[in-house]
């Protein structure tokens, strides 16, 4: 009989220790609040293209080479069964190829990444970069960009449903979800400065815990959003966009008539109609207009 | 080489994520302490089920990842509607990761004091549960101590697992700093040096505790 009444007060205590632990939890006031000085790079090395015009060389070589995500979600994303990459931006570049040398065939993706694609364009490797790239002042000193073909800006991914359907439903308890490290956790805290903010290490981490509820809202590039919202349609992107970041094509410095010629071809892009179908194909809705 | 600025300009931060590291590390010490005491006690009693439950408890908690123990209450629990937030997750994750050491090492404890101590103390007329509280435990106390201070630094260290799950413990904090100041590597030593405020102390507190009680012996 004593024995089990140990036991008892053992498993009184046990259930007593898991219920306090459950019962505590820390709030996070919001930002850090850290200067955060940007990784200055101003000597941008733009050796001159020559002589010969840029287009000129692209004919004569009969075809166009892009660099290309091959890893994003509806822009550059590479099937890996079959090997083939797809996506909005390697429809564009399918157009300008078309457009430049008459065949959509004549044309060659090389995979770039955020790090590597300016490198890549300054070697010559690479023609143009069509990859989920912000136009930005600090760029525009290294490369030439064509006009916005893509307007990109942050955004939120909500549940279908939620009460949460624009930035300014964001209120003291809310709890957003972001990525370590990224521009639109610094955003959001300056945008929403009441909400709680979780951070994880990457995009599928910050998704897993926005779907486990431990959050309402994840917030980053919308581009990036219905890359999401495309994997599981309980999930929509809201509100618009509340941070500019414009989409642009970029050539090699000093290469004047390819970016005329580019931006000639996302004019008439417009014009016919062909961008929204376009746009609708990938993103699944109608561009937002002004 | 180290950037003494990185530890003045965020001190508040780092003092932030180490008030959560320590707060998180004390309950769940707590926690595992006595849910490694019970478990331990569990799987030595004569009772059969007890035993069972104790070694599964044991077997299947000490042989899994921390961080899968961590992703059940984090993301298991939400699917049966319980939603839990972050630090909670990883406290509770930590202490029912370590009750699983801290059992095995009680268990040795109490199995390193001879047999003759139990049979005598049950034959001079203790019940198994007194004989087990006034004479065994004591004895086992002593020898259970080096053991239980690897498993607490341990559980100090591997608070660490919050960052993963946002928990805003020391380790967030300096992820955070990182990305902010792109200045990793001194970050990081300072982060390691809050560990260690916390990690030294209690292992020249249990050494201090050791020699105290074997001036008894």
């Amino acid at each position: 009989m004593r024995q089990r009444k140990w036991f008892v007060l053992g498993l009184a205590v046990l259930v007593l220790t898991v219920v306090a632990l459950a019962g505590c939890g820390k709030k996070e006031e919001n930002g850090s609040g850290g200067a955060s000085p940007s990784p200055s790079s101003s000597g941008s090395s733009s050796a001159s293209a020559g002589g010969a015009s840029a287009l000129e060389a692209i004919k004569s070589r009969g075809k166009l080479v892009v660099g290309v995500k091959f890893d994003t979600r509806l822009f550059g994303l590479k099937d890996p069964a079959s090997g083939k990459v797809d996506g909005f931006d390697i429809d564009v570049a399918k157009g300008l190829a078309k457009e430049l040398l008459g065949d959509e065939s004549k044309l060659e993706l090389k995979e770039v990444t955020s790090k590597t694609r300016i490198p890549m364009l300054d070697n010559g490797d690479i023609d143009l970069i069509i990859a989920t790239m912000t136009i930005s002042e600090e760029r525009k000193k290294q490369v030439d960009f064509s006009d916005v073909y893509f307007k990109a800006g942050q955004s939120l991914l909500v549940k279908k449903g939620s009460p949460i359907q624009s930035i300014a439903d964001i209120k003291k308890g809310t709890k957003v979800i972001g990525v370590k490290g990224s521009t639109s956790v610094k955003n959001i805290a300056e945008k929403a400065p009441d909400a709680t903010v979780l951070e994880f290490d990457n995009y599928q981490d910050a998704f897993t815990a926005l779907k486990a509820g431990q959050g309402q809202v994840l917030t980053t590039d919308n581009a990036i959003l219905y890359g999401m919202a495309s994997q599981d349609s309980n999930y929509e992107v809201v509100g618009g966009t509340f941070t500019d970041e414009p989409y642009g094509i970029a050539a090699k410095k000093g290469n004047a008539d390819l970016v005329a010629f580019v931006n000639d071809y996302l004019k008439k892009l417009q014009d016919s109609g062909e961008y929204d179908k376009l746009y609708e194909k990938w993103i699944g809705e109608t561009p937002m207009k002004e | 080489m180290f950037d003494f600025t990185i530890l003045t300009d965020h001190f508040g931060t780092y003092l932030k994520g180490f008030g959560n590291t320590a707060y998180a590390s004390v309950l769940a010490l707590a926690g595992s302490f006595l849910l490694g005491t019970l478990l331990a006690v569990f799987r030595i009693t004569p009772v059969k089920p007890l035993q069972w439950i104790g070694t599964a408890y044991v077997e299947f908690v000490r042989n899994i990842p921390l961080l899968l123990v961590v992703y059940l209450f984090f993301l298991g629990l939400p699917s049966i509607g319980v939603v839990l937030d972050p630090f909670a997750c990883g406290t509770l994750g930590l202490a029912v990761y370590t009750a699983a050491f801290i059992a095995e090492a009680v268990r040795a404890g109490i199995l390193s004091v001879p047999k003759g101590q139990m049979e005598a103390a049950r034959s001079s007329g203790l019940s198994y549960g007194k004989a087990m509280r006034l004479v065994v435990l004591p004895q086992a106390v002593k020898i259970v101590i080096p053991p239980l201070n690897n498993q607490f630094i341990n559980l100090i260290k591997n608070s660490s697992i919050l960052s993963v799950i946002s928990g805003f413990d020391l380790m967030f904090y300096a992820d955070r700093i990182a990305s902010d100041t792109y200045v990793v590597f001194s970050t990081y030593i300072f982060a390691g040096l809050f560990y260690l405020l916390l990690t030294l102390p209690l292992s020249y507190a249990t050494g201090w505790l050791e020699r105290r009680l074997a001036r008894h012996d």
